[in-house]
């Protein structure tokens, strides 16, 4: 059993590194579908605080997922193994064709390939999308999910505001909230 | 000391690059081109352009190879480390904390107030995509392959390794010309 987590953290991580074509993002959706819907390492409460914090850091977001999920799957062994299984095999690819095959990217077949996959990245961070939007509505009701959703929109996309800074301001707000509407809330759903 | 400039060099834009991978590429040239001098502006971007022929986070890819061509083996590990730990560290820590008070309230309204904010930018990452993919492809081509991927992925429920499969064969063959 031990090994097979080992195994599952390898598998699931070399499967995101070699799929995702499109940089950072095209790994969201699949470390979503790998960690969350097939190993279930992590719940979807869990899975979509880590996405927000990871939004909200610098660096690579993909080895920033793998490494934790393997950290919190089997420790720092686990987090070696996850982190490696995403990239090591893409930077052996890269140093073979560098050094052998160095016309290989002005293959027209080559680029027919990577275009075609960025639609469907497109469609898998749009099902993504959807999903959390379905969360919010269903933890937040309609109205102020819509208002959230259109304030982010506006102040991300239209004031050029960074998103790590509206993730920061968000999570500072949640977390600095005063005591008492908080312990009302707790009395609530304890009786509840 | 070689090792310890390949650390910084990379470093710097693991920590300062916001917004994933492609964002950090331009602080990555910065180090490596004019800081260091490890290669000229047409080797990067030669590169560069294979980097994102192929699939796997592209500034890992980036220190890796540069990494291995300036000090071996051991220039790639350090290079890779030194992009990956620091926010990656920060990254553990963080959620730890968070994990520990998962069931007070606090850290339930959080989770609750971010979902709107992620899927705004979830959405626009998409757009993103879309948007390459129509100036790339053309609209019918888009068309095509949002269809096909959506009837696939979400009424066949079909794994996504198989649908990106499929789509590289597509486009292998009928976007190649």
């Amino acid at each position: 059993m031990i090994n097979m987590n080992y195994l599952h953290l390898f598998l699931a991580f070399f499967r995101v590194g070699i799929l995702g074509y499109g940089g950072g993002p095209s790994s969201i959706p699949l470390v979503q579908k790998e960690a969350v819907s097939k190993y279930k390492w992590l719940s979807e409460n869990e899975f979509d605080d880590m996405l927000a914090l990871a939004n909200a850091l610098p660096g690579p977001i993909n080895t920033k997922m793998a490494g934790y999920i393997g950290f919190m799957v089997k420790g720092g062994l686990g987090l070696l193994i996850a982190i490696a299984a995403s990239i090591l095999p893409t930077i052996i690819l890269m140093i073979i064709f560098l050094k052998f095959l160095t016309s290989f990217q002005d293959q027209p077949w080559v680029h027919g390939m990577i275009e075609a996959v960025v639609p469907v990245v497109g469609v898998m961070l749009a099902t993504l999308t959807w999903d959390f939007f379905k969360k919010s509505k269903d933890g937040l009701g309609w109205i102020i999910s819509l208002a959230l959703i259109i304030a982010s929109f506006v102040v991300i996309s239209l004031l050029h505001i960074h998103p790590a800074v509206v993730v920061a301001a968000i999570l500072i707000y949640a977390l600095a909230q005063p005591r008492r509407k908080q312990d009302k809330e707790s009395k609530r759903s304890g009786t509840g | 000391m070689i090792f310890w400039k390949i650390f910084v060099a990379f470093f710097i834009p693991g920590i300062l690059g916001y917004g994933g991978g492609p964002a950090s590429i331009p602080l990555i040239s910065n180090e490596v081109v004019n800081t260091y001098h490890w290669m000229t502006v047409a080797d990067f971007s030669k590169v560069l352009a294979l980097g994102n022929a192929l699939p796997g986070p592209i500034a890992t890819k980036m220190a890796g190879y540069i990494g291995f061509e300036v000090a071996g083996v051991t220039g790639g590990i350090v290079a890779v480390i030194a992009t990956v730990a620091p926010s990656l560290i920060l990254l553990i820590l963080l959620l730890k904390l968070l994990m520990k008070h998962k069931d007070s309230p606090r850290v339930k309204t959080m989770t609750l107030l971010i979902r709107p904010t992620i899927a705004v930018l979830l959405g626009l990452m998409a757009f993103d995509f879309f948007h390459k993919s129509y100036y790339g492809d053309g609209w019918l081509q888009t068309v095509i392959l949002v269809a096909a991927s959506l009837f696939c992925l979400e009424k066949l429920k079909i794994h996504p390794s198989f649908v990106i499969f499929g789509a590289l064969g597509y486009g292998a063959i009928f976007l190649g010309s």
